[in-house]
This record gives structure tokens, sequence and C-alpha cells, in this order.
């Protein structure tokens, strides 16, 4: 249906599922997408030692892009903030990407369990030639009928996993055996407390205020991105088994723990100026 | 792909007329179920604000588009999609609708049943959804009157029996305190029957009847002398050795492998995503339909449908649209709306058009003939969405209902002297010379003057001009835009048999509307076809006014002309633009025979 699809690989538990059934439905031939990764440079190290193994067992050839332009001016979560460092490093970067690529459908692992805003989105969401999402102009996405036509200059996301839940995913994990980033799996690891969440110092680049002191707790976290931004939770969960039953008890939303998502609306806004 | 396999998984959508409090009440029922994540619960400024999930919907109050929310208790798992009342936002419920076993259509208890009552329940009742909860809502506010909800049980039954919707389970509810959602109410002893997620947890789910095997070609999967055909299964079974019957080709062949990336299967179900290969290996294409040779689908150009609009523009008789079906796309036309639904009276009424968010039936007219089978026996080879073809907007949805086999009945015939034959005589190759433009722009003038040229030249041409055909072949046709698109259609057509004959058609027609042109330039394509812009500003066209008809609209006499109260779409592309008020008629002449020596036409 499209020119030129590429798959968004973001290292974590979805885009793992995802690549996982694009590999399925394509046997035995490979999937004939690219695969694109937006590095921001404050990824969790064991992020990208991850997507590299990966990348090399499956014999996929991965796109890494950064925001170069960003990175030489600095930009960074620590410097600009959270919002200012997602916007140029993770929203800007993306277009930059999707442009420099001519690619015309970018399918991702988001679901419309994640967060409120994303409950409102269609599986073929459409974006403008400037990738801006229009919330109150979606097409209507009858049965099992996709629209994928497109004007000059617009693009699709598509969300295949729209309608799994974060328990889906980890059951399908189990049930496939699908290997995932060990950041999802409980350990002690040295964490900071700040702003009310547990921080995990993953390189020097995080430097310590007054009266912040690591400290060894048992921890995993429930969604990757930059390690900055991404709060662990507290866990004992060291296995997938272990995870199904901790989320079964749960009274906490996957997202709690993302600094970029809070204040009202604020994922509605990032996805509007073009953000997955 | 949706996430749970679970036999009782239940998909059901809360609908009704806007502020009767559907995103309560799935706010209300997701609380009481204990399911919202803390944090989301603090965040949200009241239970409607659990599913509202975009800024606008929260500062205006109301939803906007569709909202889903998963959620499971003990006995069941659930997806549930909250849809807007609002009228304006009919395509977002109809999105949910269209994949939902089961509808909560909520009844305001102080407002009672409402227009959108009826329009909600006639396309849950059109998208074959069986089971309706009838939900009475704000029975605080009757004082939780028996009698009050009685009434409005009576009422609906009456609109529900003509809808065709005969397992309706009503239930008098208060989202907000939450009396008969989950728990019962102390308020409402009277009432007996069970709460709202009671009767979710145990009605049965849309019975999956014993379907023909059916699967749509999504892919051509080919590697190291593999070949293979990918397809989600949209009906019945399939196992290796079935004999099965590719269309529309009509091609026979067995299934010879079910293969996955686990393994090959030993059968493959409904909603399976698989690959099968053929024996022996026949030709398969994307967009072609796989399926159980005893028991194929229909295959026709034409068929009977329910079509739901969308579309901000009205639908048109005779305006080309794309269909998509199963995984192929075509163009398609409605030949005839056979009527629309009046929602304020709830009868049928004969129409022109469908405005949005109109409900009607129609005959359609495809390109090509699809397999196809009606929508009652199959949701997913049944249903289609029209597109436009210059927004590319999802603008109808439409349910097949029978299919109409007025094609095989008049075939074409074939004859002996031919395009070709004729072309030899004449000396020319036939052409299309298409000229739009406002009234008054000087369409018939430019037209004459070229007739004139080419008669000199010895060339056959002939000139239908929009005035004159309107005194016959199209006598019967005013200026409303349903027949504006079938004045243009019986044009091209007319052009089109001219053309064959082997003239120089020259069409002198204001053609306001650019699908419309684009339908001529494709039904004439076999043809040299330049469409030609007279362009002169209105205010010229209007000093003008040649035929006195600007004063006309203007004072308000005549309704509906173009450039005043109708649209005209100038041409984006059109192969001649010519600026009137630049140019003299000559010059335009000799543009215009320029252009047909350049393609060709004459020497
Ligand atoms: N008194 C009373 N008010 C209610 C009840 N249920 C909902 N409301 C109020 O009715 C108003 C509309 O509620 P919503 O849930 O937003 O209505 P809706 O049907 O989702 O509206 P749209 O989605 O815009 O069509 C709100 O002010 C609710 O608080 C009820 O049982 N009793
Ligand atoms: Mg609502």
């Amino acid at each position: 249906m499209f020119a030129k699809p590429v798959i968004l690989y973001s290292i974590g538990k979805d885009s793992s599922v995802l690549l996982h059934l694009a590999i399925k439905a394509f046997h035995p031939a490979k999937p004939p997408f690219a695969l694109l990764h937006v590095d921001t440079t404050w990824k969790f190290r064991e992020m990208i030692a991850f997507r590299d193994r990966r990348m090399t067992e499956l014999g996929l050839p991965l796109l890494v892009h950064v925001n170069r332009e960003g990175m030489a001016r600095g930009i960074g979560p620590f410097s600009h903030g959270a919002a200012v460092h997602t916007d140029i490093m993770k929203t800007a970067a993306l277009k930059q990407a999707l442009d420099l690529h001519g690619f015309d459908a970018a399918i991702g692992g988001a679901r419309r369990d994640e967060e409120p805003s994303r409950a409102k989105e269609r599986i073929f969401s459409l974006r403008s030639a400037s990738h801006r999402w229009d919330p109150r102009g979606q097409r209507p996405e009858l049965w099992h009928l996709y629209n994928g036509r497109l004007n000059p200059g617009e693009s699709i996301r598509v969300f295949p996993l729209s309608n799994w839940t974060e328990l889906d995913i980890w059951t399908y994990i189990a049930r496939e055996s699908i290997p995932v980033v060990p950041l999802y799996f409980a350990a002690g690891r040295m964490v900071v407390r700040r702003n009310g969440m547990l921080i995990l110092r993953d390189d020097e680049r995080l430097t310590l205020q007054p009266k912040e002191t690591p400290e060894l707790r048992w921890v995993r976290f429930r969604t990757l991105g930059c390690y900055p931004l991404t709060g662990a939770v507290e866990s004992r969960a060291a296995t997938v088994p272990a995870i199904i039953e901790e989320l079964a008890r749960s009274r906490t939303s996957e997202r709690q723990g993302r600094a970029i998502d809070h204040g009202e609306s604020s994922m509605e806004r990032k996805k509007v100026e073009g953000y997955f | 792909m949706d996430g749970g396999t679970d036999r009782g998984l239940l998909r059901f959508i809360a609908c009704g007329s806007v502020d009767d409090g559907k995103s309560t009440l799935i706010g209300r029922l997701l609380v009481d179920a204990d399911v919202v994540p803390d944090d989301r619960r603090a965040a949200a400024a009241d239970l409607a604000g659990l599913i509202d999930g975009l800024q606008a919907e929260r500062e205006q109050g109301i939803t906007i588009d569709v909202g889903y929310r998963y959620f499971s208790t003990p006995r069941r798992r659930f997806i549930v999609a909250d849809t807007p009342g609002h009228e304006q936002y009919t395509r977002n419920m109809a999105t949910g609708a269209s994949t939902a076993d089961l509808a909560v259509i909520l009844v305001d208890a102080t407002k009672g049943l409402l227009p959108q009552t009826l329009r909600h329940s006639a396309i849950v009742a059109l998208m074959g959804i069986r089971r309706i909860v009838l939900a009475v809502n704000k029975m605080d506010l009757v004082g939780y009157r028996e009698d009050c909800f009685a009434a409005i049980v009576e009422g609906y039954a009456a609109m529900a029996g003509q809808l065709g919707l005969r397992d309706v389970t009503a239930i008098p509810v208060c989202a907000l305190r939450g009396d008969n959602v989950i728990r019962p109410s102390a308020a409402m002893p009277w009432y007996r029957g069970p709460t709202l997620l009671d009767h979710l947890e145990i009605v049965p789910a849309a019975p999956v009847e014993d379907q023909p095997f059916r699967l749509a070609v999504q892919w051509i999967n080919r590697t190291d002398g593999f070949r293979g055909y990918a397809g989600t299964v949209l009906g019945g079974s399939v196992r290796p050795g079935d004999e099965v019957v590719v269309l529309p080709s009509g091609v026979r062949a067995r299934v010879a492998r079910i293969v996955t990336y686990e393994g090959d299967l030993e059968r493959a179900l409904a909603g399976q995503a698989v690959t099968l290969t053929l024996e022996p290996e026949v030709d398969v294409g994307r967009g072609d339909v796989i399926a159980a040779a005893g028991a194929p689908p229909h295959l026709s150009d034409q068929f009977a449908a329910h079509i739901v609009w969308l579309g901000d523009a009205p639908m048109l008789p005779g305006r080309p649209y794309l269909l998509r079906l199963g995984t192929a796309t075509t163009a398609a036309t409605v030949s005839e709306l056979k009527h629309r639904l009046d929602i304020a009276s709830g009868s049928q009424r004969p129409a022109k058009q469908l405005a949005p968010n109109d409900i009607g039936l129609a005959n359609l007219s495809l390109d090509r003939a699809l397999p196809f089978d009606t929508y009652d026996d199959n949701r997913e080879t049944g249903g289609f969405i029209l597109i436009d073809r210059l927004t590319n907007a999802t603008v109808g949805a439409g349910m097949i209902r029978f299919p109409l086999r007025r094609a095989a009945n008049i075939a074409w015939q074939d004859f002996t002297v031919d395009k070709k034959a004729r072309t030899a005589i004449k000396g020319h190759r036939p052409a299309i010379l298409w000229f739009t433009g406002l009234s008054g722009s000087g369409k018939s003038t430019i037209a004459d003057g070229v007739e004139r040229r080419l008669t000199a030249l010895g060339r056959h041409t002939y000139l239908l001009d929009g005035d004159n055909v309107r005194h016959g072949l199209n006598r019967d046709l005013g200026f409303t835009d349903a027949d504006r698109v079938e004045n243009v259609r019986r044009v091209i057509e007319t052009a089109r048999l001219m053309a064959d004959a082997g003239l120089i058609v020259l069409v002198s027609f204001i053609s306001p509307f650019r699908a419309e042109r684009r339908l001529a330039r494709e039904r004439l394509a076999d043809d040299a076809f330049l469409e030609i812009f007279v362009d002169t500003p209105i205010a010229e066209c209007e000093r003008r006014d040649p035929k006195g008809l600007y004063h006309k609209a203007r004072v308000g006499e005549l309704r509906n002309f173009t450039g005043i109260d109708s649209a005209y779409e100038a041409p984006e592309a059109p192969d001649l633009h010519l600026h009137t008020l630049e140019m003299t008629i000559d010059e335009e002449v000799d543009r215009i025979v320029e252009a047909l020596q350049r393609r060709g036409v004459f020497d």
C-alpha cells in the first residue's frame, strides 16, 4: 500500500513485539521494510547494547538517526529541560529522518492503553506534510479497512499494536520467548531519588546534587526511554511470569514514571507536533 | 492483531445523543470495576475525564472522537469504545460501531428519545450489532420513577422494532452515582433485572456462524522459489487439500500448505494471518480473494448497499469515488439512490443525494467486478468504505445487501467497423476539447471560433453546448449539485460516442467540479483530451452578464448559480489555461489548434 514504509524500532518491549510480529507475518521472506532507530544519545547504555546485539542476530539492517544539529548545540535534558530535549532530539529528529529517507509510512508500537490521548488514535493515523496530527479530523476507520491514501507530502503512522494492553504485551513475550532489554527485569541498581522519580545514574552526565546520594534498590523499568527522564519502579519481578503477576496487582499506570508525559495534555501536544 | 484471543472477549460501544452521559457511564464502570490506575484517576477532573482524553474534549465537555478502553473483570475481558453523541462526529461513532458485538444506547431520562437516538440505533442495526442495552440514565433527575423508565422503554421498543433490533435489555441507571452500573440500586427497588456489568459479563458474544472460507490476499510472498499468498482469514477455516477458487479470475486450485513462522498448520481459522501455497501454482494478485470452491462469494460489478455518509461534502450519484473492499480498491459510483432515512420522521424518503451523516440505500456500480458477500453473511467481505478521490478522505461506510446482475445480461457487442477504420476515412484522429469556466467567461465564443477554424481546415467537428444540451437530452435536470453531476455524466457519455464515431468533439460546459472533469478525462482517455480553462475573473463575467443571469442570481431570483451561491472549482492543471483578459479570440483559437497538432490529432 505504501511506497516506502519503515518500522520505528525504539528498542523497548513494544518494538520487540512489533518486530517479532513483522518477521512472522512475512516469513519465509524478510520483512520488506527498513528499520529506523531515532537515537537521542541519552538512551540507557544497556538499550544500545541490546539493539546492536539483536540486529546482528536477526541479520536486519538498521538505520540510526541522530539530530546532529541538536547534538552540536549540546541539547540535553539537564541543560535544556525535558520538553526542549524531547522536542529537538526526538520529535524533530524523527521528522528529519522520515524526510531524509522519504518514508511515507512509519510503523510503530504505540498502544491505546498507554495514555488518554493515545486512546483516541486510529490504527492508520494521518500526518500532514509538516508531520502534524489533527486529532479532530481523523479518518473514520471501519471494520479492518484502512485508508492509507496520501496527498503529496502527507504520511501515515501505523500502530498495529493499538488494541494491545501492557499485560497482552508481556503475555505474548512469555508465549513467544521474545528477548527484551534486561532493564525490564528487577535487579539491585544504584538509583537517585529526584522529583519523586527513581533515576538510574547511567553515566556521569547525571551530576549529583547536594544531598543526593545514590542508593541500592531493587527496581525495574516499565517503559524505556531517555534515562534521565524515565523513572524506575520498585519491584522484585525478575522474570516474565513475575512481571505478569505484578501487573495484575499494579495500581499505577505504565507511563507514570515518565517525566515528559506530565502536565495537562502534554502527550497530545507532543503528538500534534509530530511525536510518535 | 487484537491483543486478546480469549473466547469470552466482548467488544461494546456506548452511544446515544450528546450529553446523555456515555463517557460518565464508562468512567463509572471502570472506577467501580476498580480497573483505573490511581494516578490516572487522580489526574481526571470527573468520570467523563477518564475517557475524554483530548484537550478540546475536556475544554468543551463533549466527546469528539471515539476512545477505546481495555479492561477485564474476573469473569470477562472487554474492549469498550466510548463514542461521541454529537451529530457532527457521527463518523467517529460509526468507527466504534463497526467492530462492536454489543451497543449500550443511552437515553437521558429527562429528555427521552432524541433524533440522535434514532440515528445511532439505525447505524447500529445496519452494522449488524444485534444485542442492545438500553441504558436509561440520569434516573436521579426524575426521582427514580418507574413510570418514567417504562415510558422510555416502550417508546424505544417501537423504534427498535422498526429497525429490526430484537434483543434489547433495558436498565435504569444513574451513571453519576453508580446505581445499577455495578451495584444494584437501593433507590430503584422496583427494578429487578441485572446491573449493567452483570449483563455484560454473561451476554453471549456475537455468535460466529459457520461461514465458508475466505481469504483476502494482502501480499504475494516470493522468495527463493517460494510463492505464497499472505492475508487474513476473513471467514471460515481452511485445511491443506481444500479446493479453493481464486476471484475475480475464477481459477481453481487446491491448498498445498498453510505456511507460518512456527511451521506449517493443519488448519487456519478466521482472524488468523497466514500464507497459503496453492497446487497447481495459479495466477493470484494482491486484492484477490481465495475462497471455498464449494461456496464462493458473489462476483459482480454492481450491488445494492446501505451507506452511512461520513464526508463533509454530500454524496452525489454519478460522482466517482474509490471503493475499498477487502484488500481490493476500485473506482465506483452510486448509480441510483433508492432512499434516505429521514431522522426527524423515522421514515424512508426518496432523495437525490446524501448529506453528511445521512443514511441511505443505493445501487453501486464498480469499474470492475469484485468478489464479495452480503454484509449479513460476512462483515469483513461485505463491508466497504468509499474514499474521496481528491482529498483521499474516507467519506462513506457501506454494507452490501445483495448483488445486482444487470451487467451479466447486457454483454458488450463487438462490431467489425471500428474506430481505426473511421479515423482512416476522416484523415484525423478523434479528440475532445473540454472547455470549462464560469458562465459568461467566453467558452461558447471560443468554442465557436475553434469549430469554424477546424471546419475550414476540413476537420469534422461537433459542439456540445451546455445550454443547448439542457433543451433536449438533459431537459429533466436542474441545477442542484446532484443534477449537475448527472448532467456532466451524460455529456461525457455522449462525447464518448461521438469520439468513437471519429469526430473532434468540443464540449462547452461550466463543469464546475473537479471530480467530474477528472471523470471526463478518465472516461475519454483513449483519445486526445484537452481540458481548456477559460479563465475570466468573476467580476468581468458579471460585468458582461450576456444573459442577465448574474443579475438574477444577485437579486435572489436564481438559486445555485455557479460563482455566486454554488462553487466553481478552478482546474489545478488544465492542458490549456486561457487568460481571456490578456488574449484575443484569434490568439486563443491559434493556441488550441496548435495543441491539437502537437497531440497528433492532425498534421
Ligand atoms: N444528574 C446526573 N447527571 C449525569 C449523569 N450521568 C451523566 N451526567 C452529567 O451529564 C453531563 C454529560 O455527561 P457526559 O458523560 O460527558 O455525556 P456524553 O454522553 O458522554 O456526551 P458526548 O460524549 O459529548 O455525547 C455531565 O455533566 C455529567 O456529569 C447521571 O446519572 N445523573
Ligand atoms: Mg462522551
